[in-house]
């Protein structure tokens, strides 16, 4: 088993293939969003290879060390940023085939017209801990 | 049928006098609490079958054992054994007085509001540090570093120095509005807890919180659908309010104010109770609501005040004037873009209603918030679309 990080992007990566912002759909479309996301994680609970998920707020903090004895910098969102990150989820699954498999399968969650969002989700492995048996 | 026993709140009641008890013995606040931890575990063992006929004094008992067997497992202290031979009894406790001084010691002007609302709902509420940590949604671990920070913060406080009343309201307060996730319901711990503080002190105040909180627990049921999504005010299903706690509510309510000694915490209740009194939103007493608005400004001059009290001017008075009333407060405080867009649509303005529900979903602080601004944005534009056809 591995563990697999799906970030979904808004902005930075190339346009999504739907691009309608969230507002402009109707109010059954958003509900019918909703649910797909919702039914999505039951479904990996059930098959035990859900670990965590969260949605993120928009705004970010930039914060970095500034020496001995002074407080954290903080700055931004910085102006040239394209990319947010709207939430992640993280997966146990059995190969990086499967990693895929359910990415593709969130991305196609129903968008504006009942039509799929082509969202890009980044699929990132975690790194594990070496193992206690090697041979 | 009987309950089976012990049962699980009623134990948790009894642990505020039993802490009091060791501590009153000379231990000290940390060792008297995690002792009386291992006692509720070894009750909720023993008593499967029998109940003792004193609960309190059978916990004073086994949690004072606890606790030596604490001290003499410390090889530097093993001169405390003499102790066991002197072992008292446990005895009649009252526990009115104990259970305000844990209130008092646990919502201790030292301690972050996390760590006072962690303390005050292990020792005086009596959940173990895993309901804790599940209610709040942390590891385990996390949660009990929280509290051994939080008990070692105020090991040199003692029981008997009075306390702040104010200070126990609000970290009950936060403890009810954390709402309920986990078999911990965090909202009706904090009525039990606000209800035994009731007993103890006789404060218009507290009367003014317990009431606050029964008239919003009250409608809990109707505030979310079934998936979770929230259900404004004005479209929740009344006949699903709870009349009972409403009832109640509103008489401690009345009690309160009729000792004539207003605060903020009663004039939220007046507002609540006004809402409960309605049984169509139609018949919303919303004049009375702004005068309410107006009386909890002179004790809680805080922006979130006034933009609720902006929408209820919009509905005593009309949208512009509640938009007037919107625009004297900082566009930067939360939700204000969530009211404008209300207002906004009140008033006729559709495009500005759908613009700034989008905004207030790219600001919400919750999931459930978030959602429900983007139905509100999608719904607005959907009338939009509909008008220009």
């Amino acid at each position: 088993m591995a563990k697999y990080l799906l970030l979904k992007h808004y902005r930075g990566a190339p346009d999504s293939v739907q691009n309608i912002p969230m507002d402009r759909w109707t109010p059954e479309e958003v509900d019918a969003h909703i649910r797909f996301m919702g039914d999505f994680a039951a479904r990996l609970e059930a098959s035990g290879e859900f670990v965590d998920g969260q949605a993120l707020a928009p705004d970010g903090l930039w914060v970095r060390y500034d020496g001995e004895g002074k407080p954290p910098i903080t700055d931004g969102p910085f102006a040239e940023t394209k990319d947010l990150i709207a939430g992640w989820m993280v997966i146990d699954v059995d190969s990086q085939e499967r990693a895929i498999e359910l990415a593709g399968e969130l991305s196609s969650a129903p968008g504006a017209g009942g039509e799929p969002i082509h969202e890009w989700l980044e699929v990132r492995p975690f790194l594990t801990a070496p193992p206690t048996v090697v041979d | 049928m009987s309950r089976p026993f012990p049962d699980d709140v009623e134990l948790r009641r009894l642990v505020p006098a039993v802490i009091s008890v060791l501590v009153r013995r000379g231990v000290d606040f940390a060792a008297a609490e995690d002792a009386v931890q291992e006692a509720l575990i070894r009750a909720l063992s023993a008593w499967g079958s029998e109940r003792p006929s004193d609960p309190t004094a059978w916990l004073v008992t086994v949690a004072w054992r606890a606790h030596l067997d604490a001290v003499r497992s410390t090889a530097a202290r093993r001169d405390r054994e003499v102790r066991v031979d002197a072992e008292p009894s446990g005895g009649a406790v009252s526990d009115a007085d104990d259970t305000l001084a844990l209130h008092f010691l646990c919502a201790h002007p030292d301690l972050s509001p996390s760590s006072a609302v962690a303390l005050t709902l292990r020792a005086v509420g009596g959940l173990t540090t895993r309901q804790i940590a599940d209610a709040y949604m942390v590891p385990e671990a996390t949660m009990a570093q929280r509290i051994s920070r939080a008990k070692r913060t105020i090991a040199a406080s003692t029981l008997d120095r009075p306390g702040d009343v104010g200070t126990v309201m609000r970290v009950l307060y936060l403890i009810f509005n954390e709402g309920y996730s986990g078999d911990v319901d965090l909202a009706a711990e904090a009525i039990r807890l606000t209800r035994q503080l009731a007993r103890a002190v006789r404060e218009p105040e507290v009367d003014g919180l317990l009431a606050l909180m029964l008239l919003h627990h009250a409608r809990r049921a109707s505030r979310t659908r079934p998936d979770g999504a929230l259900v404004p005010l004005a479209e929740q299903d009344r006949s699903m309010w709870d009349t009972d706690l409403i009832a109640e509510g509103v008489t401690i309510l009345q009690g309160a104010l009729a000792r004539d000694r207003l605060g903020e915490f009663q004039a939220q209740a007046a507002i609540a109770a006004l809402h409960a009194d309605a049984r169509r939103v139609e018949e919303t007493d919303w004049l009375q609501i702004v005068e309410w608005y107006d009386e909890l400004l002179r004790f809680a001059e805080t922006p979130i005040v006034r933009l609720n009290r902006a929408v209820a001017i919009g509905e005593a008075d009309g949208a512009p004037a509640g938009l007037a009333a919107l625009a004297e407060i900082d566009a930067s405080v939360p939700r204000h873009d969530a009211v404008a867009a209300h207002l906004h649509e009140a008033n006729g303005d559709l495009e500005a209603a759908a613009r700034l529900h989008a905004e207030a979903a790219r600001r919400a602080p919750s999931l459930a918030e978030r959602d429900h601004q983007l139905r509100q944005a999608a719904r607005v534009n959907g009338m939009r679309r509909a008008r220009d056809r």
